[in-house]
């Protein structure tokens, strides 16, 4: 009986959601009171045993060069092997996009009840009740998972990392690889950038900002705050700015600590994908516009001047 | 070629999300449905092309639930493709939603199945990879760009920072989303064609549940949003540095 945590790795360096897993899997597991393992496929640069500070006592590892890459059906296959191998009977990925690739399918070959989206602990004094986030961030569900293994996806930025004391060790799992048939042929990574869903500040722009050649404000501030940057649909649609910045229901979902909106007035289908931000700041000249409403903190008044004056400041607070 | 587009019914994007019965149902009192608009605007259309491109190619669509899922069938079959299969059954389990399709997929020999990244009321992304595994089929998840030559893909995936190319051969299991294909309006005659076209009922397979809905909850008011003024910019950054702590 073991809680075991899927560490999440790029470019040879774990990833940032994976502390924030292994600290919310080792937090279930002395809930349940049962042991908190780890479980890495391929490799990394990294200290496997300094992982034991989030509160792991053994990192399992599947040694093999070729798990450094993504295969979601080669993951899965080692993945349920690994479960089975060390017993666990709660397994925890983030729902990031690895999560998102591989937690249902590793649910699936263990017939193991999922729930994905998780934003807290289960309650596990009635059962195993997890809460998820659904409709889009507008409300929660509490879903009770019935089988003797239970698979939990964890939203990003939902649960406090915490880094203490303590290593782990670290256990070699012999797991035979099968050979991959998705094959990577180029990673395009756009350099420098925060990526948008890891990011615990978002600078968004919307039409308020008239043109993309205005977006060096925006990219300032974001600069300043060592923020990912953002943009509304309409944006996105008129080429502006990639795809890939598009925030929203339809775009990318964010969880930041904080959300900073410039020019966008904040329909409906924009909350959806920002209502799990922590504190959102809207600056908008239309005092009527309904972003105002799920903000935290508002100023009414011109973008073009109220943020380089607000990049001069987050500056002078750094300096 | 054979392609099968899982799709299905959710609120509109406007709805306003409320639950009845002590919370443990979600209150449909005045909701409009859609198709699901990951379902819909980029795997469906999507599949659609692929159709244009190959005439010879047999596009189903699939979903899992009750009669009251018809309307929003028969809006998708006005977009195109050839035959709707309806499973007969409510569920809100990831897993016998996905076993249902994978036991129609199976029978099917599809050579390319598609879903939306995620639905847009319980945002799981968890059918693509449950009906892959349960078919033992590849999987690539959260597209952004799909190609088709002979009977191998070429995907771009989204990945953090950026994107992955990535090559499959078929057959093949693709969560779509934005930039895989671009939202499209039905027209008068594909509404019409829709009305004769193939809607198939069928029982679901025996599956037990894994997961179940204990209740819902709506997340707390905002307390109300303070505003500083355009002249007070340092007020701003004190009270997110200081109330807020988030700088």
């Amino acid at each position: 009986m073991s809680v075991l945590i899927f560490i999440d790795h790029a470019d040879g360096q774990i990833k940032k959601a994976s502390f924030e897993t292994l600290t919310y899997g080792a937090d279930l597991a002395r809930q349940l009171n049962v042991a908190a393992e780890a479980i890495i496929l391929g490799t990394v640069n990294d200290d496997l045993t300094t992982l034991g500070k989030y509160g792991v006592t053994k990192v399992n590892q599947v040694n093999n060069e070729a798990l450094n890459t993504l295969d979601a059906q080669v993951y899965a296959k080692v993945l349920e092997e690994a479960v089975k191998s060390t017993g666990a009977n709660v397994v925890v990925f983030s729902h990031n996009q690895t999560g998102k690739a591989i937690a249902s399918r590793v649910a699936a070959g263990l017939k193991a009840g999922l729930v994905a989206g998780a934003v807290a602990l289960p309650d596990t004094a009635n059962g195993f009740v997890v809460k998820k986030s659904v409709f889009s961030g507008k409300a929660f569900a509490n879903v009770n998972i019935a089988s003797d293994i239970k698979v939990i996806s964890l939203n990003p930025n939902s649960y406090k990392t915490i880094a203490g004391e303590g290593t782990s060790s670290v256990n070699q799992l012999n797991i035979a690889v099968p050979a991959a048939r998705v094959k990577v042929t180029a990673v395009n990574k756009v350099s420098g950038e925060v990526p948008l869903t890891e990011a615990e500040i978002v600078v968004s722009g919307g039409r308020g900002l008239k043109g993309p050649e205005n977006w060096g404000i925006v990219e300032d501030l974001a600069h300043a705050l060592h923020a990912a940057t953002a943009c509304s649909r309409p944006v996105a649609d008129s080429h502006w700015r990639p795809h890939h910045e598009h925030v929203g229901q339809t775009g990318v979902q964010v969880a930041p600590n904080l959300y900073i909106a410039l020019g966008i007035s904040g329909a409906i289908q924009h909350l959806a994908g920002v209502n799990r931000s922590k504190t959102i700041v809207v600056i908008n000249k239309d005092a009527e516009a309904p972003f105002f409403k799920a903000a935290d903190y508002g100023i009414v008044g011109d973008v073009f001047e109220i943020v380089p004056k607000l990049t001069e400041e987050i500056k002078k607070l750094k300096a | 070629m054979k392609i099968l587009v899982c799709i299905s019914k959710t609120p509109d994007t406007t709805s306003k999300i409320a639950f009845k019965d002590g919370n443990t149902k979600f209150d449909e009192s005045g909701v409009q449905w859609i198709i699901n608009p990951y379902d819909e605007w980029y795997a469906f259309v999507r599949a659609i092309e692929l159709k244009e491109k190959d005439p010879g190619t047999i596009l189903h669509i699939i979903t899992v639930g009750g009669a009251d899922c018809d309307p929003v069938i028969r809006k998708a079959l006005a977009l195109g493709g050839d035959e709707a299969i309806r499973v007969n059954a409510d569920s809100s389990d990831s897993f016998f939603i996905a076993s249902q399709i994978a036991a129609v997929a199976g029978e099917g020999n599809y050579d390319l199945i598609f879903t939306g990244k995620e639905t847009i009321d319980y945002n799981g992304s968890s059918i693509g990879g449950m009906v892959a595994e349960l078919l033992d089929m590849p999987y690539i998840s959260l597209a952004t760009k799909f190609e088709l030559q002979g009977t191998t893909a070429t995907l771009n995936r989204e990945i953090e920072g950026g994107e992955e190319v990535n090559e499959v051969a078929l057959p093949a299991v693709v969560s779509c989303q934005k930039g895989v294909a671009e939202q499209r309006i039905p027209n008068m005659r594909g509404i019409m064609a829709a009305r004769t076209k193939p809607l198939k009922v069928t029982e679901p397979v025996s599956v037990d549940a894994l997961t179940s809905i204990a209740g819902f909850e709506l997340p707390p008011a905002k307390a109300g949003v303070k505003l500083v003024a355009a002249d007070n910019v340092e007020e701003l950054v004190r009270l997110l540095h200081e109330e807020a702590k988030v700088i």
